[in-house]
């Protein structure tokens, strides 16, 4: 990996902090924006101290589309051309407790696809006009079939699937990728009130799989990589059926 | 809550409730925790020190992250749940190394501190407390304490080797060693005898930063005492840096019990003093395969079965140092258990630890599979003599020792207690002090944080324990 420049908005997640760290330590500069300022330089300060490049930070709550643009124009100013915008953040709300609350339903697409969207789409505008690199969106297994355990947030998910499908092959002609990433289970805070089974994977093993998904420009990456069998499988099973399934990973 | 043990997998313990500690600036509010409460990394601590039977465990993995590294004046500073393998990743290539090292790189520097570790040099470098500059202590009120040699120096000097009773240690800031490269030269010379360990110890003090013998635990009589020394120092770079190499081994499932008969180990002991030692050897060896041979099974300890193993340490002062030592020995070799035997003098440099384990004089380490009760007699019988020979045995190997021996060997624990912090404690600290306290000035509050069952089995906590240079040696074969 030759050293690279970064953008890591929701910095602070533990996958992207495992993401932002191997980025560091083969020499990236990196420009990381999440909403919790201390959070955020005492993961700045670990990527200082690891690698050899340059860190910088800025505070953005990343569902406030409105400053979005902000974080776009100092990624520039800082980076210069920027090879990879990798994008992070996202909640996982416990269905059962917003499935009658309408405002935490909404609040839920806000965070998981809403913003994202927003955000994809601007960063793609981006790295259009630079002819080049790499537009990195992290959503889920959940996305990829609706399932009762966590259908609001899949659903959120499965939106930023679609819309990455779309800008990918936009942005195919201007020799940008978009690597859509779908993670399984990972022990995370996000994670926290799960039960953990054997499919969860550490953060560590998250991020390692991503930064080479991302290395070699994949259009879509299961991670781990056997998630892609389990999802057929589920997307075989007739609709009949699942409905009276309750599938709880992912 | 599985997943939560120590080292030695003896007790087993249930932790009540996890939580974890992930921000070292946004930790939980501990007062609405239920305790007692202790913290937990890597759990290299062999026995209960970092279990917290019926408690809860404040998991620091989280705190895995670098603060600061100036790189000119080798200080590092960290937060508690980083661990030795990802400080050497990062110092080594820079030309620093850690100043004190036990015999695996999976501790954390947390529990490094909390048990006071310490390595192969300790007659140069003293223990890894000697060469801590500050921490962040989080105490159960919610206060957040710097404290240093200067600075909170009491409860400074409580919690290094304070077997993480006194606190959550946020981060610390170490003192680095400069090496020339990544590279030890080490030499290895068989020794008949007892007496000549201690000859080959002493002579090397001088020339050798790092020195240890292994000791043939299954032979008696004129052979009593036999065993391998190995001495160590850094050498010149030889221009590559080597990175570290994996550590992907796993043993699949627990060993049957019937391996490590007495056989298979006189087995090992023989080919061991056979092989390693030939003749007085030289050689070069990655910084790796010395410190931490046995950390490329990266589960070892479950090469002892599902009961686990005990590991005992203890030390004994000088003046009578050879017969106790010897009489240990032998009383180890009569129980035909002994798989590792690890020795090494220690040398007079004191740690600010108040209930540190190392003082100047000749300590042993011992692997023994758990075969039930006649262990713990015999080890019972040796804590009698480690006493009389006014040593001390080390909390962190230990899952077994009396609360009478423990007020033997750390007489100033009552001194130590008033620093405990009154929401903490630990399987072991609950049965070290069962029954000592009320007369002893012991504060009220440590007394009431002990649960009703002491007895046995203890939960998960405490921090990352260290181990000393045993393991590392032991595995030399």
């Amino acid at each position: 990996m030759t050293a690279e420049r970064v953008l890591v908005a929701g910095a602070t997640s533990a996958i992207a902090a495992a993401v932002a760290r191997r980025y560091a330590e083969a020499g990236a500069d990196l420009v990381l924006a999440a909403r919790d300022a201390g959070k955020l330089s005492a993961v700045a300060d670990d990527l200082r101290v690891r690698g050899t490049g340059r860190v910088e930070t800025f505070v953005i709550d990343m569902v406030d589309t409105a400053r979005q643009a902000e974080l776009l124009a100092a990624a520039q100013a800082a980076l210069g051309r920027i090879d990879v915008v990798l994008v992070a953040w996202g909640t996982l709300p416990d269905q059962a407790a917003i499935e009658h609350d309408v405002a935490a339903t909404l609040a839920c697409w806000e965070a998981n696809a809403t913003s994202v969207v927003a955000f994809l789409a601007q960063a793609a505008d981006v790295l259009e006009a630079q002819r080049g690199g790499c537009l990195a969106v992290i959503t889920s297994v959940a996305g990829v079939r609706g399932r009762r355990a966590n259908y609001t947030y899949g659903a959120a998910k499965a939106g930023v699937i679609a819309f990455a499908q779309g800008l990918r092959a936009r942005l195919f002609a201007a020799g940008v990728a978009v690597v859509e990433l779908r993670p399984g289970p990972v022990d995370t805070p996000m994670t926290a009130r799960l039960r953990k089974g054997p499919l969860f994977i550490g953060p560590e093993r998250a991020g390692a799989l991503i930064v080479g998904a991302i290395r070699r420009r994949r259009d879509i990456a299961y991670i781990p990589g056997y998630w892609r069998w389990i999802m057929l499988a589920v997307a075989l099973v007739p609709e009949g059926v699942m409905k009276r399934l309750n599938l709880s990973a992912g | 809550m599985s997943g939560y043990e120590s080292w030695g997998r003896f007790p087993r313990a249930t932790p009540r409730a996890v939580v974890p500690i992930r921000w070292r600036d946004e930790p939980p509010s501990l007062a609405d925790l239920p305790g007692p409460l202790l913290p937990y990394a890597r759990g290299r601590s062999y026995g209960d020190s970092c279990l917290n039977d019926g408690g809860t465990v404040l998991d620091v993995n989280g705190l895995a992250r670098f603060i600061a590294f100036d790189a000119d004046r080798g200080l590092l500073r960290a937060e508690a749940g980083v661990g030795f393998d990802a400080i050497l990743n990062l110092i080594v290539p820079r030309g620093w190394f850690l100043p004190v090292t036990p015999g695996t790189k999976f501790v954390s520097i947390g529990g490094a501190i909390a048990n006071d570790v310490h390595g192969k040099n300790h007659h140069r470098a003293g223990t890894f407390g000697c060469h801590v500059t500050q921490l962040e202590l989080l105490r159960s009120d919610g206060t957040r304490l710097v404290c240093s040699p200067t600075a909170n120096a009491e409860l400074f000097q409580a919690t290094i080797g304070g077997l993480g009773l006194t606190g959550v240690i946020l981060w610390a800031e170490i003192a680095l060693k400069p090496i020339p490269g990544p590279q030890i030269e080490l030499r290895a010379s068989r020794f008949g005898r007892l007496e000549d360990f201690f000859a080959l110890s002493e002579a090397a003090d001088a020339d050798d930063e790092y020195t240890a013998g292994w000791i043939d635990g299954m032979s008696r009589g004129r052979r009593l005492g036999r065993g391998v020394f190995l001495g160590g120092n850094h050498a010149r770079g030889d221009g590559t840096w080597r990175g570290a190499h994996p550590s992907r081994l796993r043993l699949p499932m627990d060993v049957p019990e019937w391996v490590l008969n007495p056989l298979s180990i006189r087995v090992f002991n023989e080919v061991q003093y056979a092989v390693l030692g030939r003749k007085s050897a030289r050689a070069f060896a990655g910084y790796e395969s010395f410190f931490y041979p046995l950390d490329v099974v990266h589960n070892w300890n479950r090469a002892y079965g599902k009961r686990g193993f005990l590991q005992y340490q203890c030390v004994v002062p000088f003046d009578d140092g050879l017969a106790v030592v010897r009489e240990i020995l032998d009383r180890i070799a009569a129980s035909r258990s002994a798989y590792f035997v690890v020795g090494k003098v220690f040398g007079s440099i004191r740690s600010p630890g108040m209930l540190s384990f190392p003082r100047r004089g000749v300590t042993l380490a011992v692997d023994i599979p758990n075969r039930g009760p006649e262990i713990f007699a015999l080890l019972d019988a040796i804590d009698a003599l480690v006493i009389e020979a006014r040593g001390a045995v080390y909390p962190a190997k230990d899952a077994r020792m009396s609360p009478r021996s423990f007020e033997a060997f750390y007489p100033q624990w009552a001194a130590f207690a008033r620093h405990v912090d009154p929401a903490f404690s630990s399987s072991f600290w609950r049965r070290v002090t069962a029954g000592l306290g009320a007369s002893d000035g012991v504060p009220a509050k440590a007394q009431a944080t002990a649960p009703s069952a002491p007895a046995s089995v203890a939960g998960a906590g405490g921090p990352s324990a260290a181990t000393a240079a045993a393991g590392a040696l032991g595995g030399g074969a």
